[in-house]
C-alpha cells in the first residue's frame, strides 16, 4: 500500500520548548493507524502538528505534496479532516449550520446534499437535533457531531483526537464501531490518537507508541497488542 | 399625548443611529476582543466621503452608495494593514492604534474638509404625511433606511454560506480555520461590514447633527452605551440596546419638560440627557452585567 500520508523528522514547539523529536511515520492509504502513549507523550501535538496548529519544522507529505508549513486551512482544503480533543464542535451554531460550514470549502453543492444524507445514516440521531445548538447536545451527541463534520468535508484522512474521552463505555463502542464503518465504506484513512490503548488496537491496523516526543515502537497492531512488555511499559495495560 | 409621541418617535429616529453604531461595534468585538474606538470617526469620514460626492454633483443615493461601498474596501484596508500584524498584541496596543486611529481620521477630514460646520441634505421628501406631527420625514426615513440595513444583514448573517463562515470564525477561530474557514479574510470582511454600517449611520444623521469632524463623538458614546446594554457580545441585542437608549434619553427629557412644566422646578432637561441616560446602564449593568440580552454563555466541560 502506498502511504497517504509520510512524515519525516517532524519537530514541534510551544514557544521555546521541544515537545516533539524528529518524528518518522507513515499512513497507508484506506488503513487505521493509531497513536499511542502517556500522558504528555505528544500524541495530539502530533496531530496539531500535521495541521500547523503549532510551529513545527520537518517534512509532511500529503498524497505527494509538501503540505508542511502551509495555513490550517489550506492543509484542511487538501481533505485533511481534524477533529479536536474535546468535541470538535461550534458549540453556539446549531446542528445543521455545524454541518453546513463544514462543507464551506466544498464547490459541489449537489454532492453534498447527497453527502448530509449519507452522514445521517451513520448518525441518524443528528438528524432529530437540526434545530438544536451544538452545545446543548450530549457529550456523545457532540463527539457524533464533530465526527459528522468532519465527514462533510469528504476527507481522505481523517485526524482523530481521543474520540472515546469523557464518554460512557456503550457510547464509545458505538462510536467506534461507525469509525470503522467509515473506514471501510468510505474509504477514508484515520489517523487515531487514543489514550485507550486497547480499544484503539482493536480498531487499528497498525500503530505507533509515542514516549516524550519520540516513536519508540512502530508495528502492526496485532503486534503491539499481544507484546507484554510494550503494553506494561508504555500502554499500562 | 402628542408631545410623548413625538419625543418617542425621535427617540427611535435617534435610536435607528446608536442602533447601527453599536452593531459595527458588537460586530468586531465578538470576533476580536476589541472595542474599536475609531468606529465613530470612521463613520464621520464615510460621511464626509458621500458629502464631496454629492458636491461633485452626484445623487444623494448613488452618493449614499459609492461612499458605503468606499467604507467597506478602506475598512477591510484597515484591518489588512493596519491591524493585521497587530493579531498576538495584547490588549493596550490595541487601544493606542484604535485612539490613534480616530485622531487620524478626525484630523484628516478636518485638514481636507476644514473644521468649519457643514449642512447635509435630506434625502427624503418634505411633504406632509399622516403622521406629520408626530415624526418628521427624515425621522421617519432614517429609522426605514436602518431598518431594511439591519434586516439585510441578518439575512446575510442567518442564510449566507460566508455570513455562516463569519458567525464561525467568530465564534471559534481555531476551528473555523479547520473547517476551512480563512479566518483572516473574515476578520477582514467583518471590519469592512461594521465600517460600512457606520457610514450608513453616518450619512443617515448628518442631516439632524450636521456635518462637521466631531459630529460622531456623542453618537459613539450613545452606541456603547447601547451595544453595553444590549449585550456586548450580542448583535440582536446592540441592535435593540441601540433603540432603548434612544427612546430613554427622550423620555428623560420629556419627563423633565413635564415636571418644570406643572411644578415650576427645574430638575432635568435635554441638558442631562445623556448624564441620565448613563446612569441608567450603569444601573443595567450592575443589575445584570452581561446586558439585558447578554448569554452568560453555559459550556459543557
Amino acid at each position: 500500500m502506498a502511504a497517504l500520508l509520510e512524515v519525516k523528522a517532524l519537530k514541534a514547539f510551544y514557544a521555546k520548548t521541544q515537545v516533539l523529536y524528529d518524528l518518522n511515520f507513515e499512513i497507508a492509504e484506506g488503513g487505521i493507524t493509531t497513536l499511542l502513549g502517556a500522558n504528555g507523550a505528544g500524541k495530539t501535538t502530533t496531530l496539531r502538528a500535521l495541521c500547523n496548529m503549532v510551529r513545527t519544522e520537518g517534512t509532511v507529505r500529503f498524497a505527494g505534496k509538501d503540505i508542511a508549513g502551509k495555513p490550517t486551512e489550506e492543509i484542511v482544503r487538501q481533505r485533511i479532516a481534524h477533529v479536536p480533543e474535546g468535541r470538535g464542535t461550534f458549540t453556539t451554531l446549531t446542528v445543521d449550520e455545524n454541518l453546513r460550514i463544514a462543507a464551506y470549502t466544498r464547490k459541489d453543492k449537489q454532492a453534498v446534499k447527497v453527502e448530509l444524507d449519507r452522514v445521517f445514516s451513520y448518525f441518524p440521531r443528528l438528524k432529530e437535533r437540526l434545530a438544536q445548538q451544538a452545545g446543548t447536545l450530549s457529550g456523545g451527541e457532540q463527539q457524533m457531531l464533530a465526527i459528522a463534520r468532519a465527514l462533510m468535508l469528504k476527507p481522505r484522512l481523517m485526524l482523530l483526537d481521543e474520540p472515546s474521552f469523557g464518554l460512557a463505555p456503550l457510547i464509545v463502542v458505538e462510536i467506534f464501531k461507525i469509525l470503522k464503518r467509515i473506514n471501510e465504506e468510505e474509504k477514508v484513512s484515520i489517523l487515531l490518537v487514543e489514550q485507550n490503548a486497547a480499544l484503539a488496537l482493536n480498531l487499528a491496523d497498525y500503530a505507533y507508541v509515542l514516549e516524550t516526543g519520540r516513536v519508540v515502537m512502530a508495528d502492526r497492531a496485532e503486534v503491539v497488542k499481544n507484546d507484554e512488555n510494550i503494553r506494561k511499559s508504555y500502554l499500562g495495560y | 399625548m402628542e408631545q410623548l409621541l413625538e419625543q418617542l418617535a425621535s427617540g427611535l429616529a435617534n435610536g435607528a443611529i446608536y442602533a447601527c453604531v453599536a452593531l459595527a461595534l458588537v460586530m468586531i468585538y465578538v470576533s476580536t476582543d476589541h472595542l474599536n474606538f475609531a468606529q465613530g470617526e470612521m463613520a464621520m469620514f464615510s460621511t464626509y466621503i458621500s458629502w464631496q460626492l454629492m458636491n461633485w454633483g452626484l445623487n444623494f443615493w448613488v452618493a449614499f452608495i459609492l461612499a458605503v461601498l468606499a467604507s467597506f474596501v478602506l475598512g477591510v484596508i484597515i484591518e489588512r494593514v493596519i491591524l493585521r500584524p497587530l493579531h498576538n498584541a495584547p490588549v493596550l496596543s490595541v487601544v493606542v492604534v484604535f485612539i490613534g486611529l480616530l485622531a487620524i481620521c478626525n484630523s484628516m477630514a478636518g485638514a481636507i474638509w476644514s473644521y468649519l460646520i457643514k449642512e447635509f441634505p435630506s434625502p427624503f421628501p418634505k411633504s406632509t404625511f399622516g403622521f406629520a406631527g408626530v415624526i418628521g420625514p427624515h425621522q421617519l426615513g432614517v429609522v426605514v433606511v436602518t431598518l431594511v440595513v439591519l434586516g439585510l444583514l441578518f439575512l446575510f448573517f442567518r442564510y449566507t454560506p460566508l455570513g455562516l463562515a463569519m458567525r464561525a470564525a467568530a465564534q471559534n477561530p481555531q476551528m473555523a480555520r479547520l473547517v476551512g474557514v480563512r479566518v483572516d479574510w473574515m476578520l477582514a470582511l467583518g471590519w469592512g461590514l461594521a465600517a460600512a454600517i457606520g457610514a450608513v449611520a453616518g450619512i443617515m444623521v448628518a442631516h439632524i447633527v450636521y456635518l462637521d469632524p466631531n459630529m460622531m463623538s456623542g453618537i459613539l458614546l450613545y452606541a456603547f452605551a447601547a451595544a453595553l446594554v444590549g449585550g456586548i457580545g450580542n448583535p440582536g441585542g446592540a441592535v435593540v440596546g441601540g433603540f432603548i437608549v434612544g427612546v430613554l434619553e427622550n423620555m428623560v427629557a420629556y419627563v423633565g419638560n413635564m415636571i418644570e412644566k406643572t411644578t415650576g422646578v427645574y430638575i432635568i432637561g435635554n441638558g442631562e440627557k445623556l448624564t441620565v441616560a448613563l446612569i441608567i446602564v450603569i444601573f443595567v449593568l450592575t443589575v445584570k452585567p452581561a446586558g439585558i440580552f447578554g448569554r452568560v454563555v453555559v459550556k459543557r466541560v
